[in-house]
């Protein structure tokens, strides 16, 4: 062993005994032959292993593996199993069961020695375990679609399931929404309605306002011709714009109770900044089970060595399991950091009962091995290259990167022009337009967003395919490509619509501060626009499924005979595709429900909708991509593209609540010069003392220091995180020459032991 | 199968505080002329291995034989009934990470010298992959495995590397399981 540390040790890298190096068969096969196993097994390392697991207390829950115990030490194990009974079920011990019982039975004697306090303590920790098991069943059984999805998991694999659960997360998360907005805005609104309770609505015109901001004029119904319903239902016009869909409808003030007022505008204000904040926290929630993973790794990995130092070492380790700087590291160096490992060990589904299932599962794991193994084949040719391959490469990756900021811009001007054009239009007589005329113009900012939408993916994957990646790169820039496309022409579209309701031909804007001849309550036509979107994209996701897919299905089924159908096959459930479809629907919810607050109980039903649809579409017309989407890393990765989604949402929004002035003529916000100053008004109707405390909260004076020590926390957890990789790393190496050390000191022990015996 | 179910919640029943993590399923019997009715006599009843490697759950795993020997009594694959409560216990979704880690490295380990080694890893690769691989594929992903999980570098992984390694596998815990 000594010999072979000598030469083969690099700075960094330890290096790896093979197995069967000729040099050292003779050592390894002397090391391990019978005697030095119980060597092994006797050395006080190996014992304080084995005590120190049967014994670990439930810090985390799943921590503490146990061995089954080899021969000359199981009746010891057993023994000690046996006197710490207290603590520990018997279910996590590695026994099988007819040792288990026994156990069991010797446990139940020995409570008789007990005291009475002792017993009654242990049969309660018992029982409330159990009750606590099946209350989590209990609540395992109320979720939704619990079946289906676990239907899908087990016929297409935990990739498409993740997406299926993603949409039910969503679904969840808009009608929780739209209870926040409901309990807020339309309860009151409803109450008073419909005189359920005695409150009245308080109206209070604003006195200094110029009598031109408050005309609103509603949309005459002449002659009404049967189609103008469909039109108005598809667009949010006519009949639907006075409803409480859309926020024209609250045009209140307040609302009177018996014993109080209560102050409409805020609460629709609070509203929306409400459902925003949950919707951040819940993402952020449930990503953060990856997080908490990884933790409980970092704080393994640390624990796992300890034992090999010193106590006063062990000590110091002991006190960095505590920081948590390991997270985002192991977050972002997961995928690369086991890939190998997680494919061999955990690649296989157990729960996989159908032939075709395993074939594909076989198919994917090749797949997904050989794509592994080019990737490091292309990590080699990178690190290979020449320094004039690197220019040559790095300036086509910049002359590729224009184009696509090119493509990215020419979609993004189609949708202003085609925006413009839209609301330009939409001003004429649209009575007099024929019905699809009609139609195309109003949806003609959806249509062309939907079809950059599909364009642009194609254009992205045929350039990268230049860039010269790696093959997993490759997947994920042209997915963030992608979504940034379709997130941002939301965004462009509402910029759009803000540019054109606060410019005017003159200087009519100074008036009441946004064009009120052509957009007199332009909240409720922002909230039009969003609720055209959302309309859209559900006709055409519906559309989609019905008139692609399923024909699709059905040509290749009957028509086995064409070829070039046969070649096109049926269709792949694409997973990003879908994933960022929904994204797309919720990010407009977003935006919209301020807009609109009954957008989010539209989208609850959309969803609700699309889930059975998207599930028979997998189901009789799917077939399995044999790319597969590992479930670990998918969810993260949906997770970052709401994340994303959100980001994008609240731009538009901050912008036009803090800056816009609200309609004059419609709405709660009426007598406020933009939608925001409710607050600082009912700040002003604070005590003093609070008044001045958020004031100071709020200033300069308090936000720079702030956000500066804010900064500086985040570059020590940084600095911490990049600490600890070091510490692991030294760790690692002096393992492995502590386990060499072992071995050697053992041959030796043998070799001493073998001449005294001579 | 069923039986087994039923006879589980009898002998769960009087024989209280013994927890197998189980759950209820429906199912055809496996061997109803093996398995006799009535299991307080604790008769010795082996169902051979041909039957449990064509049960729907197994069928189709490429590891079913060594599952089957991993978890008999003699190492021959044929199972008693408390054999078959064990596999299925350990193979269920409330079974601890740890106890599932423990049995999965039993079951990689195909020479059973309580190490993995390079010939375990490409015996359990060709498994995976239907012998599909190349023998120069093969031996290039067993060698970045034991890379990766080789924690004390001796050229085969031992229980705690294969323990150390389950800890940083966010899907273990969602493939190694049987739904019954």
């Amino acid at each position: 062993m000594s010999e072979s540390s000598g030469s083969a040790l690099q700075p960094g890298r330890p290096s790896r005994q093979p197995a069967v190096h000729p040099e050292n068969l003779s050592l390894d096969s002397s090391c391990f032959s019978s005697p030095p196993v119980n060597f092994l097994q006797e050395l006080p390392s190996y014992r304080s292993i084995a005590r120190r697991r049967t014994t670990v207390h439930s810090r985390d829950k799943q921590s503490g593996t146990l061995l089954k115990p080899t021969d000359s030490y199981s009746s010891q194990l057993e023994d000690r199993i046996a006197e710490n009974l207290s603590s520990h079920s018997l279910r996590n011990y590695a026994l099988n069961i007819s040792e288990k019982r026994r156990l069991r039975d010797i446990q139940e004697t020995q409570m008789k020695y007990l005291s009475e306090w002792d017993q009654w303590k242990r049969y309660s920790s018992k029982s409330w375990k159990r009750f606590l098991e099946k209350a989590r069943e209990m609540t395992t059984h109320l979720e939704l679609w619990r079946e289906d999805i676990r239907s899908i998991e087990g016929k297409f694999g935990t990739g498409i399931q993740s997406y299926f659960s993603f949409l039910r997360f969503l679904v969840l998360l808009n009608l929780v929404i739209f209870l926040i907005i409901f309990m807020l805005v339309l309860l009151p609104v409803l109450l008073t309605k419909y005189k359920i309770t005695n409150s009245s609505f308080v109206l209070i015109p604003f006195k200094d306002m110029d009598k031109q901001c408050t005309v609103y004029p509603v949309s005459s119904s002449g002659l009404i011709y049967f189609y103008s319903y469909i039109i108005d239902l598809l667009s949010g016009t006519g009949f639907l714009e006075e409803t409480s869909l859309f926020y024209g409808h609250y045009t209140i003030d307040g609302v009177k109770f018996q014993n109080f007022t209560y102050d409409l505008p805020l609460a629709y204000l609070l509203s929306t900044i409400a459902s925003l904040a949950l919707s951040l926290l819940w993402i952020v929630k449930r990503s953060g089970l990856n997080q908490r993973l990884a933790t409980e790794m970092g704080q393994h990995e640390l624990y796992n060595m300890a034992y090999f130092w010193s106590p006063h070492e062990t000590y110091r380790i002991e006190n960095l399991r505590s920081v948590e700087g390991f997270k985002i590291n192991l977050i972002r160096s997961e995928e690369h950091f086991q890939s190998y490992c997680n494919k061999i060990f955990a690649g296989w589904d157990f729960c996989i009962t159908n032939r075709s299932m395993a074939d594909l599962k076989h198919s994917s794991l090749r797949y997904e091995l050989r794509a592994d193994l080019e990737e490091e084949r292309m990590r080699q040719k990178i690190a290979e290259r020449t320094s004039e391959e690197t220019i040559r490469i790095y300036s086509l990756r910049l002359f590729l990167n224009c184009i696509v900021l090119a493509v990215l811009g020419a979609c993004f001007y189609a949708i202003y022009v085609a925006t413009v054009f839209s609301q330009e239009h939409m001003k004429k007589e649209i009575d007099k337009m024929v019905f699809g005329e009609n139609l195309f113009i109003l949806y003609l900012p959806s249509i062309v967003i939907t079809l950059a939408n599909f364009i642009t993916p194609m254009i992205f994957a045929k350039i990268i395919r230049y860039e010269d990646y790696s093959p997993g790169f490759e997947i994920r820039l042209t997915i963030l490509r992608c979504v940034f496309m379709r997130l941002a022409t939301i965004c462009v579209l509402v910029f759009t619509l803000g540019s054109k309701i606060t410019s005017c031909d003159d200087d009519t804007c100074d008036l009441c501060g946004y064009n009120q001849k052509l957009y007199p309550c332009w909240e409720t036509q922002v909230g039009q626009e969003m609720y055209k979107l959302m309309i859209f994209d559900f006709i055409i996701i519906l559309a989609v499924t019905l008139f692609v897919d399923f024909p699709r299905k059905l040509l290749v089924t009957y028509c086995s005979s064409c070829k070039l159908i046969q070649c096109w096959g049926q269709q792949e459930f694409a997973i990003p595709d879908n994933v960022l479809g929904i994204v797309y629907g919720q990010t407009i919810c977003w935006i919209g429900a301020f807009f609109s607050p009954l957008l989010p109980a539209i989208a609850t039903l959309k969803f609700i909708i699309i889930f059975y649809v998207k599930e028979w579409s997998l189901l009789y017309t799917c077939r399995p991509s044999p790319r597969p989407f590992r479930a670990s890393n998918s969810n993260f990765f949906f997770l970052l593209v709401l994340l994303i989604g959100l980001c994008l949402a609240i731009i538009p929004l901050t912008i036009s609540i803090s800056r816009i002035p609200s309609s004059k003529a419609c709405g709660p916000f009426t007598n406020f010069n933009t939608t925001w100053e409710v607050i600082p008004k009912t700040v002003s109707t604070f005590p003093s003392s609070l008044q001045s405390f958020i004031h100071g909260v709020t200033s300069e004076a308090f936000a720079v220091p702030f956000f500066m020590i804010i900064c500086l926390i985040m570059f020590y957890f940084i600095a911490l995180a990049g600490a600890h990789k070091r510490v692991v790393i030294q760790l690692r190496e002096q393992l492995s020459l502590e386990s060499r050390d072992k071995c050697y000191l053992i041959q030796k022990l043998t070799e001493a032991q073998r001449d005294m015996r001579n | 199968g069923q039986q087994a179910n039923s006879l589980h919640t009898r002998a769960a029943g009087s024989v209280s505080g013994l927890h197998i993590f189980h759950k209820e399923g429906d199912h055809e019997d496996l061997a109803p002329q093996l398995v006799p009715l009535d299991y307080t006599t604790c008769p010795d009843v082996k169902v051979p291995y041909e039957l449990i490697g064509s049960m729907p759950e197994l069928k189709d795993n490429p590891f079913r034989q060594r599952i089957a020997q991993v978890f008999s009594e003699d190492g021959d694959g044929h199972m008693t009934l408390d054999n078959f409560l064990d596999m299925f216990s350990v193979m269920s979704e409330m079974a601890p990470r740890d106890l599932k880690a423990y049995y999965a490295f039993k079951i990689y380990d195909f020479n059973n010298d309580d190490y993995i080694c390079a010939w375990d890893l490409e015996q359990t690769v060709t498994k995976l992959t239907r012998g599909e691989l190349s023998a120069e594929e093969v031996s290039l992903v067993c060698e970045k495995v034991l890379d990766e999980a080789d924690g004390d570098h001796d050229g085969r992984l031992s229980l705690e590397d294969f323990q150390n390694m389950i800890l940083r596998a966010p899907d273990f815990l969602s493939t190694f399981h049987i739904r019954i």
